[in-house]
């Protein structure tokens, strides 16, 4: 059977359920900012958004999102317009390699969902992604200053 | 070495798209056959400034996360006197065609990356680059404005008339300087105090293409006609295929081939990386390919020992103590220094075996033919790459194309080629474009580790607290372990024992041993070879040797290293007053009074010079019951000569620090009857936000000296300003690492 289901707002249709979600996205939707780290939903590399969700996707088949809205790296930014989390992170320069940044990227935005303004012990306990290069002196940088504008943007929306 | 730019046989200019096109190396070459194009495409480019006034610069290094994507390129912008914020960067195609090594031409970019030499390499010859291409563009504004080129200056992108009030864009002169014959006689560079890109902090380039998910890395790419592999390998270290039923696997959807890797003896091909037995499934998708690994029905020989790590361990140490080591160096009388002695101080340290775990899993795309191969791979070494690839095609290297890519971190791990032989062998065989990536349970357990092992140490001190006797015996995995064909003991104790490092090699009567651990694991360099060991055992070592003198840690290291020599192995060279500066440095800005031990609260400190660069820090750790601690601040100091990139250098320590931390706190890789326990990040733990160090500050020491590079050296000196920061708190010595549960 085929599963369908929206990546980044756009309607997709899959054969293999039991094929995890990242490899559907990187190899099937060409959607390589998703990484690859562990395939045991441990490390973080591959946090995608499902229904506004942070989760692993090395470890979700596909048959598991059917009906479901998946958001990527490559969905975030909107009209040219970087999302607050990512630039934080430039504002920030967080990244070194690089590599499980568009993850900690993702997970952020779902700590900031129910977290909007995180105090320190907040990010060290939710921000559970790990960074080899170990940036965690900028994740935490970067944490804050994408609270800092997403509530700015929060505000502005409000007063538009 | 030499670093001199030989202008006329290396460099060459040209006009491409436009623009300027300066071109070293082997582009050179096929640019002055007049084929810039190609020189700009096919063998890379230093610097092209477009008709848009935007520059690109490629540099030869390759990017593991280390930030000479942008610290290379900052030293041609400053000659060249750029706009920075229109400066793109990239790295080069490798210039394997230009030479019949395959390397850069000597004493020009040494290309790919290791050893934290970006910096120290490029500084000079960079900037050349830079200084020629200014001159070239100043020589074609002159012209054009008919004023002697030394009336003129530039600034930011542009060259400046002043005395006539009038500019002109670099982007507007590019194509005429382009076709200007390159300048003669000497260029002159700046005076550092002029520098106005160089010294300040600039942030990353391409952080906007990694935060927005564009393709980069080697995982990312893909060839045409693409398939798929995936490799099964023995549980046990040594074991080789006995037999394999891979009928079912080949039943399944998508699988096109399964090809059993030979059984490769080290030495046989590059390197003497040792590629680890295997069979590997080929499908149409990665999932595909791992679906069908698991219907693989495969046996293995009995390797030839299934070791436990410990055991191996404890026999080495045994021989080492019982004096059956080898005796590398001796100065002095030891004997009689120790029986002299008005107190002696012996410990025992101990290190283990550690993964690299690159996040970005190893993985190289291969296409080979009969006529030439193809690959794409995340590599420290495109070189060695190519060397590897041409042993075991046959082909010449100017048939094998190697596209090096951004590495989702490197740490030493991609300074072996073992992955590319592997993909190379596969695509041979089913004849398709093939990309290999393995599973991080694969990359684990086949993985180059840095060597682990014990420092038995003594020290002998005087009346008066000077240190007149050292003792140094190292029972370790040696490094150099099947990588030449002379594995006698003397061979395996090349590096092996820190013979020039202080404070040991300050001491008149002075003895080191060493035992090999004969392991058969594979060992690597893993950041900041040997000083991620040595480092911590010396510097938590002469912190007992302050408490046995009762003098505080600061100023019991400050009157060892007093003096003025300078020491080192040669290739990395150190004076006892900048290693002696950085401790006083990080001191004042620590506000050092002393280990402040109280409450579960305590500092620590400790000083290491490795890979050209000085670095101390002052740990800030608080311990709460049961055992667990925190890293509450550091404090650090580097002295690094003239900071390039201040904000790369903080980067740089910050990273270090944390790395250091994780894998002191939490990493071990072992052996359990052969086979590595630790598969994947559930039994290899490294380390997430919960346990980092966030608060980090880092103190660069003002220096006109050659900047050397930051990659490795903030590493070592961390963990023995943590261990002796968690004496302080706890009154226990941590001697064995990783610290784990010991302060429970």
């Amino acid at each position: 059977m085929a599963y369908s289901f929206t990546i980044n707002d756009r309607q997709v249709t899959a054969e293999e359920g039991d094929m995890p979600l990242l490899w559907f996205l990187r190899e099937e939707m060409d959607l390589v900012g998703t990484k690859f780290g562990c395939g045991i939903g441990s490390c973080g590399a591959c946090t995608v958004l499902i229904d506004g969700e942070p989760t692993r996707s090395c470890v979700m088949p596909v048959e598991a999102v059917d009906g479901a809205a998946v958001t990527t790296i490559e969905g975030l930014a909107k009209n040219g317009e970087l999302h607050p989390v990512q630039q934080a992170w430039i504002e920030e320069d967080v990244p070194q390699c690089g590599y499980c940044q568009t993850g900690q990227i993702m997970a952020t935005i779902g700590l900031l969902k129910y977290t909007p303004d995180p105090s320190e012990t907040e990010v060290r306990e939710q921000l559970n992604n790990f960074c080899r290069c170990g940036t965690y002196a900028r994740l935490m940088k970067g944490v804050k200053r994408a609270a800092e504008l997403t509530k700015a943007a929060g505000e502005a929306g409000e007063k538009a | 070495m030499t670093l001199a730019l030989d202008r006329r046989s290396l460099l060459r200019v040209s006009a491409y798209a436009g623009g300027m096109m300066l071109t070293v190396g082997g582009a050179a070459a096929r640019a002055a056959q007049g084929d810039a194009a190609a020189a700009a495409q096919d063998l890379g480019l230093y610097v092209q400034i477009r008709p848009d006034n935007t520059i690109l610069i490629r540099t030869a290094t390759t990017e593991i996360g280390q930030g000479t994507l942008t610290s290379v390129p900052m030293l041609i912008a400053e000659e060249l006197d750029a706009d920075w914020s229109r400066v793109e960067t990239e790295m080069m195609t490798p210039q394997l065609k230009s030479t019949d090594t395959g390397g850069m031409p000597e004493g020009v970019f040494a290309q790919g990356a290791g050893g934290s030499r970006a910096i120290m390499t490029s500084w000079t010859p960079a900037r050349k680059v830079g200084a020629i291409a200014r001159a070239m563009l100043v020589a074609e504004a002159a012209a054009r404005w008919k004023v002697k080129p030394d009336t003129l200056e530039t600034e930011s992108g542009w060259v400046v008339d002043a005395a006539r009030d009038r500019r002109i864009a670099y982007g507007e002169l590019a194509a005429g300087a382009a076709v200007r014959a390159l300048p003669d006689g000497e260029i002159a560079l700046k005076d550092p105090a002029d520098f106005r890109i160089v010294g300040q902090p600039q942030k990353q380039k391409n952080t906007l293409a990694i935060v927005t998910g564009k393709p980069m890395f080697g995982i990312d790419h893909k060839m045409e006609g693409m398939l798929h592999a995936v490799v099964l390998r023995p549980p046990q270290v040594g074991a080789q295929v006995a037999s394999v039923d891979d009928s079912a696997a080949k039943a399944m959807k998508g699988v096109h081939s399964v090809v059993r890797l030979p059984d490769q003896t080290p030495g046989q091909v590059w390197g003497y990386d040792p590629i680890g037995a295997g069979v590997a499934v080929v499908a149409t998708s990665h999932w595909a390919a791992l679906k069908a690994r698991d219907a693989l029905a495969v046996e293995w020989t009995d390797p030839p020992t299934a070791e436990n790590s410990a055991d191996m361990v404890a026999e080495a140490e045994a021989k080492l103590a019982g004096g059956e080591g080898l005796k590398v160096q001796e100065v002095g009388d030891v004997d009689a220094a120790f029986a002299n002695a008005a107190k002696v101080v012996k410990a025992r340290y101990q290190a283990p075996l550690v993964a690299h775990a690159t996040l970005e899993p190893q993985n190289t795309i291969a296409h080979v033919t009969a006529e030439k191969a193809t690959i794409i791979t995340p590599s420290q070494q495109p070189g060695s790459c190519a060397r590897t690839v041409a042993a075991i095609t046959g082909l010449p290297l100017e048939k094998i194309d190697v596209t090096m890519t951004r590495s989702g971190g490197g740490f030493g791990r991609r300074l072996a080629t073992d992955q590319v032989a592997e993909a190379v062998y596969i695509a041979k065989a089913v004849d398709r474009p093939v990309k290999l990536l393995w599973t991080r349970e694969c990359d684990m357990r086949t993985d180059f580790y840095r060597n682990g092992g014990v420092h038995l140490m003594e020290a002998a001190l005087d009346a008066d607290n000077r240190v007149i006797g050292w003792k140094h015996g190292v029972a370790s995995h040696s490094i150099n372990y099947r990588r030449s064909e002379d594995q006698s003991i003397e061979a395996l104790s090349s590096r092996e024992v820190p013979t020039e490092d202080a404070p040991g090699v300050l001491v008149p009567n002075r003895r080191y041993d060493f035992m090999p651990i004969y392991s058969a694991v594979a060992r690597g360099w893993w950041r900041a070879p040997r000083a991620n060991i040595f480092g911590w055992a010396e510097q938590a070592f002469v912190d007992e040797l302050a408490e046995a003198a009762g003098e505080d840690p600061l100023a019991f290291r400050l009157k060892l290293l007093e003096g003025e020599g300078s020491y080192g192995d040669g290739r990395d060279q150190y004076t006892l007053a900048r290693l002696s500066g950085v401790l006083r440095h990080v001191g004042e800005k620590a506000a050092w009074k002393g280990p402040e031990a109280g409450g579960g609260k305590a500092r620590g400190i400790a000083g290491h010079f490795s890979f050209g660069s000085y670095v101390a820090h002052v740990v800030d750790v608080t311990v709460t019951e049961g055992g667990a601690f925190s890293v509450d601040r550091v404090v650090s100091a580097i002295d690094c000569g003239v900071a390039v990139n201040p904000n790369g250098i903080a980067m740089q320590n910050e990273g270090s620090i944390n790395d250091a931390l994780s894998t002191a706190r939490e990493l071990e890789i072992t052996l359990t009857n052969g086979a590595v326990d630790q598969t994947n990040f559930d039994s290899y733990q490294v380390m997430r936000m919960i346990g980092a160090a966030t608060r980090i500050e880092t103190h660069i020491v003002p220096s006109t000296e050659a900047p050397s590079g930051m990659g490795e050296p903030a590493l070592p000196p961390f963990a023995p300003a943590l261990t002796n920061a968690l004496y302080a708190a706890t009154g226990k010595r941590i001697r064995q690492l990783p610290i784990g549960t010991q302060l429970a």
